[in-house]
């Protein structure tokens, strides 16, 4: 019996379209009775749509502008003792859920927090952090670090040539910035843009928590609220149409400056670092910028570790709430984790078919993009979605562990399928020939051959994908209840509630589970460092 | 007896045209410049291809039809003839099964076969942990394994130093003494065809050329 190359991705892209397509058509059904033209000059929606557009614009303006030159900083200082933890540090704002970053931040840049009892030890007028300057904040705090280290490749990119020809011709710092290290940056920069913009521009949990009422909402937020505070369904599909529109430009937007970036990175990462001595002034200079940056990333983190260790210690983490909440995440998160990896696998097995032995590049990529179903349909417009079609036929929030598994799983599909591109495409083709000629197929070679040789990149994509469920307040925050909660949930509420203390100790509690999952997952899954 | 029956074949605005006969133990070998067209033949012949017209018969059958590793073909490739993290035996096994189920009988060829290319204790280590003549000379033994009528080596000494090389010939020579197979190999080295006694062929303008 031998299975045909396109049943796993067929399979793959029918349950995507059951999750994803059914919920659109709902929204395509109800988006007839809209009137378009008085939603349009509706005073609420247009502030939304402003604001969203408004905030996504400065927080990449300022992510880019600080992570600039945070990046020459760390080029020009290639051996440091301490750089590569730095460098990982910076990545950790990647996997850190992103309730329990807010709650680091709120505990230094809040009203009570470190840095306004500094402000006010000065007489100066404390800052508010709710609003546009907490977003904009928690949006730096995540995206800086995650631009530096993109950025800082494409200079440790630079041949070492160049720098030796820039020292002979003695070329200023600023010829040296014009000739060499902006050609570097610049292809990165549309793409890395729009990355940034779109995930600004559909932030949820950031402006949840951190927006103050309507005058900094965002569309997300503005149809979280509508499904779930007003009861206004016409209100959110509407809001879900305008989200769906234009997620969709910008989608096709970075995929067009996406494929720029690939045919322009020339050179490869294998090269020497820069090797060039600045003057003493500009050495200064970085060292304060690398200093500020750290500082930024680390003190949030500490920040939560202070407020963690507190007396309410015990009583939290043996609270029935606080117990349930972790089973209820650890479910959601492996189940949804194994889903995406499922679902990734599955259009990535046929795809490599179309693309390795067909010579089908084009087809193939078509196919693959299914997986990227999530950014043209954020959370809250397939939550709407969803809502729409399930309303009339049972009670939405008892099906809540389902429903978030199944968004969680297609928000985490883009990144998984990324992952495992490269490895399941460079394995094929090496040996593709070679499978041809000794007829090793479907099962045998995903015994044989796939799953040896790419288990550690698929436990890599699980723990990423189980991390970013664990953490995820979005589809929770739809359909979550007082029925089914799970930790950033519970996180966010004890953070409404002014009830810190246990709040601090409920985010580091889901700290150490996402650290945990993405440990076990990485060794049961991915095996030992033997390949 | 392998006849090319007035093949072509096209990819992006090329095309060749092939058209021989090679008798059933013949050991053919394909000269010609890089990018000529050697490989693509071979491609053809074991499968990798398909043309877009014409036909390849073997004992006045067609192969078109036949997917590669249902055809009467075994390759050996100048790289990635073995699977980095699979041993030597399973290596050389999957010649046999492709999900590697062996009898003892078939493990007791296996073994044998591991002898004579010279590698008798050797099949629990990684490809990783043998030189590159050890590593052609499993591959090798695979294809002596399989038994298949038409042996296809495409550049499988291009890759060695001279001393290697030459083993390597003189096992491949012996492969061939064994069991008879019609040989089709491609190489740019005219001493190496010598040294295989092979009647010459080349590609030229995109077609096959017999070499006197």
């Amino acid at each position: 019996m031998r299975l045909p190359w396109w049943s796993t991705g067929s399979l793959a892209l029918l349950l995507i379209l059951l999750l994803a397509g059914l919920p659109l058509l709902a929204i395509a059904l109800e988006a007839g009775q809209i009137n378009l033209p008085s939603v349009l000059s509706n005073a609420y929606t247009q502030r939304v749509i402003r604001f969203s557009i408004v905030q996504a614009a400065l927080s990449t303006l300022l992510s880019l502008g600080l992570a600039i030159p945070v990046a020459l900083a760390l080029s020009h200082e290639p051996r440091f003792p301490g750089r590569s933890t730095l460098i990982t540090l910076y990545s950790l704002s990647l996997v850190i859920p992103t309730v329990v970053a807010i709650f680091g931040i709120v505990a230094v840049y809040g009203r009570t927090g470190w840095f306004n009892t500094f402000l006010t030890s000065l007489s100066i007028e404390p800052l508010s952090l709710y609003g546009l300057n907490g977003i904009l904040l928690a949006h730096v705090f995540f995206n800086m670090p995650f631009a530096t280290r993109v950025l800082l490749q494409s200079l440790d990119g630079i041949p070492g040539e160049q720098w030796r020809l820039a020292t002979q011709l003695g070329m200023p710092y600023r010829s040296r910035f014009r000739h060499i290290e902006w050609p570097a940056l610049r292809p990165s920069l549309p793409g890395l843009t729009a990355l940034i913009f779109a995930l600004c521009f559909t932030s949820f949990a950031i402006v949840m928590t951190l927006g103050g009422g309507p005058r900094a909402t965002t569309i997300e937020v503005a149809i979280y609220q509508a499904l779930r505070f007003d009861f206004d369904l016409n209100m959110a599909v509407t809001l879900a149409c305008i989200q769906l529109v234009l997620c969709t430009v910008l989608m096709v937007f970075s995929t067009l400056l996406a494929r720029h970036i690939d045919s322009t990175i020339g050179f490869s990462g294998l090269l020497k670092p820069v090797r060039w001595r600045p003057t003493n002034t500009h050495r200064w200079i970085g060292i304060l910028t690398i200093s500020i940056a750290t500082m930024f990333v680390l003190l949030p983190l500490l920040g939560l570790v202070f407020a963690t260790a507190n007396t309410k210690f015990l009583t939290v983490i043996t609270d029935s709430l606080t117990l349930l909440a972790i089973g209820n995440t650890l479910v959601t998160a492996v189940v949804s984790a194994f889903l995406s990896v499922a679902l990734a696998l599955g259009l990535l097995i046929s795809t490599r078919h179309l693309r390795v032995r067909l010579h089908h590049e084009r087809a193939g990529i078509w196919l693959q993009l299914a997986g990227n179903i999530i950014l043209v349909l954020p959370p809250l417009v397939l939550g709407t979605g969803l809502f729409l079609l399930l309303q009339p036929l049972a009670d939405v929030f008892s099906l809540a562990l389902l429903l978030v598994i199944a968004i969680n799983s297609l928000t985490a599909l883009p990144f998984v399928v990324r992952m495992l591109e490269a490895p399941m495409m460079q394995a094929g083709r090496q040996h593709d020939r070679l499978l041809q000629s000794l007829g090793i197929d479907a099962w045998h070679r995903w015994r044989i051959i796939d799953w040896p040789l790419l288990r550690r990149p698929i436990g890599l994509a699980l723990a990423v994908a189980a991390t970013l469920s664990a953490g995820d307040l979005t589809a929770i925050a739809l359909f979550g209840s007082e029925r089914f909660k799970t930790l950033p949930l519970l996180l966010y509420q004890r953070m409404g509630s002014y009830r810190l203390d246990e709040a601090a100790v409920t985010a580091g509690i889901l700290l150490a589970l996402c650290l945990f999952l993405f440990a076990s997952l990485q060794r049961i899954i991915g095996g030992r460092a033997h390949a | 007896m392998l006849e090319l029956n007035e093949l072509r074949y096209s990819v992006a605005g090329l095309s060749w045209y092939f058209e021989h006969q090679a008798s059933t133990h013949s050991v053919n070998a394909i000269l010609g410049k890089s990018g000529s067209g050697k490989s693509t033949l071979l491609n053809l012949i074991a499968g990798f291809l398909q043309p877009q017209s014409g036909d390849i018969l073997w004992h006045g059958q067609s192969l078109l039809k036949l997917p590669p590793d249902q055809r009467p073909v075994t390759s050996l490739f100048q790289h990635h003839n073995l699977f980095p993290h699979l041993t030597v035996e399973q290596n050389v096994g999957l010649g046999l099964h492709p999900g590697l189920k062996l009898n003892p009988g078939e493990r007791q060829k296996l073994l044998n076969v591991l002898d004579q290319v010279g590698l008798p204790d050797q099949s629990h280590k990684r490809p990783a942990e043998l030189s590159g003549g050890e590593q052609q000379r499993v591959a090798l033994a695979r294809c002596l394994l399989r038994q298949r009528p038409i042996l296809i080596l495409d550049e499988p000494f291009s890759a060695l130093d001279a001393d290697t090389r030459r083993g390597m010939i003189e096992l491949t020579l012996d492969v061939i003494e064994q069991y008879q197979p019609c040989v089709f190999m491609v190489t740019h080295d005219v001493r190496d065809a010598d040294a295989m006694g092979a009647d010459m062929l080349e590609i030229r303008e995109n077609r096959l050329f017999h070499v006197n």
